[in-house]
């Protein structure tokens, strides 16, 4: 343990050698590269007014400059990069989560409320009653379009130049009005949908200055800018003839009528989301049944693998059993394949109609269970495919643990009389079930949001009845968390980084308890 | 060696290895299986473990290599399996060569310099490395989303927003480290610095050296984490030819169109030489794992 001389305040050890020198000069330009790199972000994220992403990369720009120039930092420079890394990929999500769940943010209010307005400005309406059918005329390579509204009180007929149909840019073209059509065969109607992407394209500017667009596959339009912006910061709606005005407490536009025009944006709503998952009975119910199950998955997965670990530990650690090597290689073989390849294994094996469970089961006994569509089998699946992954991770820590334990203690009991099973539960389980503590609730911790399992195998389902946001018998918080943030149309980021909240805290409860159980010397 | 031994003896060691025997079948039984498949015929298949219409049909599949059928048809491969395996272990090995980079320059300082918030760091590190990715998926979502529009290789959907998203785990990584530097002998370093030699020289020449074998360690277990990764890679990856095996093997099996043999092959195809250089190195990497419980 010794402290660096620059952090003393001892003059620097100055390198005679050339290289040494252009190497920290090297330094010094990455590091001041890096910070003018970092607050060009700053200034972007800023002028796009994501005030949350511009403080990050400020904090993260300013420590860099200060912790590689101030020499008493010098020790931080070495934990500088892991500490960044911490701090930007898992510290600030953590909080931005946290912020996101006092917001309505999803995927009706995702936008910025700039955006939003952009947007509705750029929407166009069709003027009724002035549709003009489209008919369009070989002009030797090209095409003209002839427009023609006869159903009008006063008949207009207009045509287009020769124009190239396979350019699909938006483009302004003047039309001229005309007596009649052009005195030829028009073209077939495939014609017109071949070119159907080029026609969209096409502004037709009529002689009086109105705007036309392809309101169908024949016919163009009039389209007018629906949404005209007044001073005061509200929209006045020209289709419907009403004045919607922004609703800061909603994130939305709003008639006088209460009616919410989408998109919005997001805004702060409070503890809007906490209140919902804790009184809105179509989110409650499920949320609770999520979440009692989730215990009761975490739990009994410890137990069981915690039990087939150690009862196989045991037999291994014993001195009269040939061929340990070997038995202990293939039971930890679920351990030694990937995770996402034997989930996947196990639920084409779990297959209702053709997967070999159920062969064998059918052979067996004449049974064919639904794993897949009853909530109780699908359960047990996930537990036993749960404690097939999991039991070698237990057995490899109670053999460690087992390992520690004094001979004498078995002698004694030998000479007492003892037999296995007494020694299983009156000197190995209590000896070892101390230092194991800590592991389980990090197990615990673990399985408890074990995303993967539930994500591959079930993905949540059967579905619970009558919930409003995606919800299956099967979920687990976090997997719950997971769809309603993004599964089906509902993206609802706001709740879900609500739920993501929740657990938080309880997996900060555990992580404290476990540190406090396992008395960790830094 | 047990100096009192029971009468039966025998029997028992018996019935131990026959209760191991049964036990290792039933736990070896679905890898069996898999391989057993990847070798019949069809995608429905069902027959005994040794295969009786042998087809090496979902094998070629498997490896990019259109198969023709006796009568004449010919099958396209359905998914691009070695494109994703590539991907997985490019992710992988830059992604742990950057996490084992932070990870021993910060354990050097933690094992040997005195600091201020030295304590509560290690201390919080442990902490946060227990709140798993999957819960702050919509934030890392949004900033991904948002950093692409200035930086083109971090968007959504690049594998360099895979690779720096991981680097927020090397909480674990900096502990298994830091504890192997403790255990070695600190004099070594002074008696360099005493000569002359600056605080990165005597880390650089003097102790990574003695350290290779911890290093290669953490260098396999940050790969066999990364290489299974599911969750941020299934938010952050979009395109087929984008995606890692985690996330592109689960399309074999979706709900409507099970390809069962075809996943058997690509299964054993990606999984066997991962498993393999996971048995070869267990003893290491069973140590650095069981330390931090991150599997299980």
């Amino acid at each position: 343990m010794y402290t660096t001389n620059a952090s003393r305040g001892l003059p620097r050890h100055r390198s005679r050698h050339l290289t040494e020198r252009y190497t920290r000069w090297t330094l010094r330009c990455v590091i001041a590269t890096l910070v003018i790199a970092l607050l060009w972000l700053v200034v972007a994220f800023h002028l796009n007014g994501q005030w949350m992403f511009a403080l990050l990369f400020l904090v993260l720009g300013a420590s860099l400059g200060v912790v590689f120039t101030k020499r008493t930092l010098m020790s931080h420079r070495y934990i500088f990069p892991a500490v960044a890394g911490l701090g930007v990929f898992v510290i600030f999500p953590l909080l931005y989560t946290i912020g996101i769940s006092f917001s309505n943010y999803s995927s009706s209010n995702l936008l910025s409320e700039e955006r939003v307005r952009g947007q509705l400005m750029s929407q166009t309406y069709q003027q009724e009653g002035n549709a003009f059918e489209l008919t369009l005329y070989q002009a030797g390579e090209l095409v003209r379009l002839y427009l023609e509204n006869s159903e009008a009180d006063t008949p207009q007929r207009f045509v287009s130049s020769p124009l190239n149909l396979a350019n699909q840019e938006t483009r302004q073209i003047g039309i001229q009005a005309v007596d009649a059509s052009p005195a030829q065969e028009p073209l077939e109607m495939r014609a017109i949908i071949q070119a159907r992407d080029s026609l969209q394209g096409l502004r037709l500017l009529t002689p009086d200055g109105a705007e036309l667009r392809m309101a169908g596959l024949r016919q163009f339009a009039p389209m007018v800018d629906r949404y005209e912006a007044r001073e005061d910061g509200s929209l006045y709606d020209r289709r419907d003839d009403r004045v919607l005005t922004p609703d800061p407490a909603s994130g939305f536009f709003v008639a006088d009528n209460g009616e919410r025009i989408t998109p919005g944006w997001p805004v702060n709503v409070g503890f809007t989301n906490y209140t919902k998952i804790f009184t809105d009975p179509d989110i409650r119910g499920p949320f609770m049944q999520i979440f009692v199950w989730t215990f009761v998955f975490a739990a009994l997965t410890v137990v069981f693998t915690l039990a087939v670990g150690f009862v196989l530990a045991s037999l291994l650690q014993w001195d009269q059993l040939k061929g340990k090597a070997v038995y202990r290689t293939l039971l930890i073989l679920p351990y030694a394949v990937p995770a996402f390849i034997s989930i996947l294994i196990f639920k084409g094996m779990f297959n209702q109609h053709f997967g070999e469970v159920n062969m064998i089961l059918d052979t067996l006994f004449g049974v064919r269970p639904e794993w897949f569509t009853d909530p109780w089998l699908a359960r047990s699946m996930l537990l036993i495919v749960n404690t097939w992954l999991g039991y070698p991770y237990m057995l490899l820590l109670c053999m460690g643990l087992i390992q520690a334990i004094p001979q004498d203690l078995y002698e004694a009991s030998a000479v007492d009389g003892g037999g296995p099973i007494t020694n299983l539960f009156k000197i190995t389980l209590p000896l070892i079930i101390k230092p194991l503590t800590p592991l389980l609730i990090a197990a615990f911790a673990f399985n408890f949001n074990n995303f993967v399992l539930i994500a591959l195998l079930t993905g949540g389902n059967p579905d619970i009845l009558g919930a409003s946001t995606p919800a299956g018998t099967t979920d687990l918080l976090v997997s719950y968390t997971y769809r309603i943030a993004f599964q089906d149309a509902g993206q609802n980021f706001g709740l879900a980084a609500a739920i993501a909240t929740l657990i938080f805290l309880l997996v900060a409860g555990m992580s404290l308890l476990n540190l406090r159980l396992s008395k960790v010397k830094v | 060696m047990a100096m009192v031994q029971p009468r039966s003896v025998g029997a028992r060691r018996l019935g131990a290895h026959l209760a191991l025997i049964c036990f290792v079948s039933l736990i070896v039984f679905p890898l069996l299986l898999v391989i057993s498949i990847s070798f019949r015929e069809g995608n429905f298949a069902s027959g005994s473990l040794i295969p009786n219409n042998f087809s090496l049909e979902h094998w070629s599949l498997a490896l990019g290599i259109p198969w023709e059928r006796p009568d004449g048809s010919i099958v396209q491969p359905p998914f691009p399996v070695l494109l994703w395996l590539w991907n997985s272990i490019k992710v992988a090995v830059v992604s742990s060569v950057l996490i084992l980079m932070l990870a021993t320059t910060s354990a050097y300082a933690f094992a040997r310099m005195r600091f201020k918030g030295k304590e509560p760091l290690l201390k919080g590190m442990l902490i946060f490395q227990m709140f798993p990715a999957v819960l702050s998926l919509v934030a890392l979502y949004a900033l991904f989303d948002r950093l692409g529009q200035f930086v083109g290789w971090l968007g959504i959907n690049t594998h360099g927003a895979l690779i720096v998203a991981s680097l927020g785990a090397v909480a674990l990584h900096i502990w298994t480290i830091k504890g192997y530097f403790e255990s070695i002998d600190g004099s070594l370093e002074e008696a360099a610095m005493v000569d002359g030699a600056s605080t990165w020289q005597a880390f650089r020449y003097i102790l990574l050296p003695l350290s290779i074998p911890i290093l290669m360690v953490v260098f396999i277990l940050a790969f066999v984490i990364s290489i299974m990764e599911y969750p941020m890679a299934s938010v952050l990856l979009v395109d087929e030819h984008k995606l890692t095996l985690a996330v592109g093997a689960q399309q074999y099996l979706a709900d409507h169109n099970q390809r069962w043999g075809n996943f058997a092959a690509a299964a054993v195809l990606s999984g066997l030489p991962i498993t393999v250089a996971f048995l070869v190195c267990q003893r290491w990497i069973i140590g650095g794992l069981t330390a931090g419980g991150v599997k299980g």
